[in-house]
């Protein structure tokens, strides 16, 4: 073997680790696993964002019908555009939908029903991210696929957009139901 | 004079601006110092989820509040270091930890630039090896000679 070739080496390294470091430009670092994947979906104690007296907890989610949870809030614009697709997913294609309103006042949040239609069974009043925080939600919108168990199967962090439910939420529906 | 004028409100805008970011950051008074030294370290270990590459001591985002709040109410609470980063990392995931863990999917992180040294280490060591070797052998017979002749001058004198 030519010895001369070994002078190439520190160069097919740098080629190498060049590469590596090259596709992880386009990565989007938002697009990160959830922690919460196949794990149940945490314990709560909260009240409806349409009744004060009514408190709701887990067993809300372990009924035995596949569920989607999505948080919301009345100041988040892209839970606006969001609307549409959830309303297809809860009227078309028959999902059960459960809300959470997320740092947001109940007056404002009734209010966004009203105006953008209302796609969820029951709403989830959590002013204070109580249970957001134990979701690990970190930005509106972001949707949960609890199935019958009450186990989170998916994790949709952001917007919904009309290609999503097509190409990723039915597919989980499907996977899960 | 209209210049000025527009100097000194951009200026006012960015002092009041300053001004609203460092009151979005909470200073929380702790009786016991090493309780306040902890939760120091901890919030700057512990990274933002929003805000790519910031400590939750360092970012304004709303749930870098609630987790700087969690910290410090575990804190009160009694809890360990280790225990905090667990609570994180179960509802935020591995990115909240600046230093992540040693375990099977991070080995290669943790053991590659230590693997590296040592390969470095060896391969300069059998270099060197090598040229001494190589530099002894490539006298000749007539060389050595005149090489020990050399030092034998060299010492007598």
């Amino acid at each position: 073997m030519n010895r001369r070739l070994l002078l190439l080496l520190p160069l097919a390294g740098f080629l190498a680790l060049s590469l590596f470091l090259y596709q992880g430009l386009s990565l989007n670092p938002f697009h990160r696993e959830s922690a919460l994947m196949a794990r149940d979906f945490p314990a709560f104690d909260l009240a409806t964002l349409e009744d004060p007296e009514r408190r709701v907890d887990r067993s809300l989610l372990t009924t035995g019908e596949l569920t989607l949870v999505n948080v919301w809030g009345e100041w988040c614009p892209e839970c606006k555009r969001e609307m549409p697709q959830l309303l297809d997913l809860s009227q078309r294609h028959d999902i059960r939908m459960v809300g959470i309103s997320w740092k947001d006042t109940r007056e404002k949040g009734l209010g966004f029903l009203e105006e953008f239609g209302d796609p969820f069974e029951i709403n989830i009043f959590d002013p204070d991210n109580e249970l957001g925080f134990e979701l690990g939600v970190f930005g509106a919108p972001e949707s949960f696929l609890v199935d019958a168990d009450g186990v989170i199967r998916y994790h949709h962090v952001g917007y919904i957009a009309p290609g999503d439910v097509r190409d990723k939420i039915l597919p989980e529906v499907e996977r899960w139901r | 004079m209209a210049l000025m004028r527009s100097l000194i409100t951009t200026l006012a805008l960015l002092l009041v601006a300053g001004l609203a970011q460092a009151a979005a950051i909470e200073v929380r008074e702790f009786d016991d110092p090493v309780l306040e030294q902890r939760y120091r370290s901890l919030t700057a270990s512990l990274r933002c989820p929003t805000c790519e590459n910031q400590a939750i001591n360092d970012s304004d985002a709303p749930v870098s509040g609630d987790m700087r709040d969690r910290v410090y109410l575990l804190l009160q609470d009694g809890r360990s270091d280790i225990e905090i980063r667990d609570h994180m990392v179960q509802r935020f995931g591995d990115y909240v930890l600046y230093n992540p863990r040693l375990e099977g999917r991070t080995f290669l992180l943790w053991g590659l630039p230590a693997a590296l040294v040592v390969l470095g280490g060896l391969l300069v060591m059998l270099i060197v090896r090598s040229r001494r070797n190589a530099s002894a052998q490539a006298l000749s017979a007539e060389e050595r000679a005149r090489l020990q002749a050399l030092i034998n001058r060299e010492r007598t004198e």
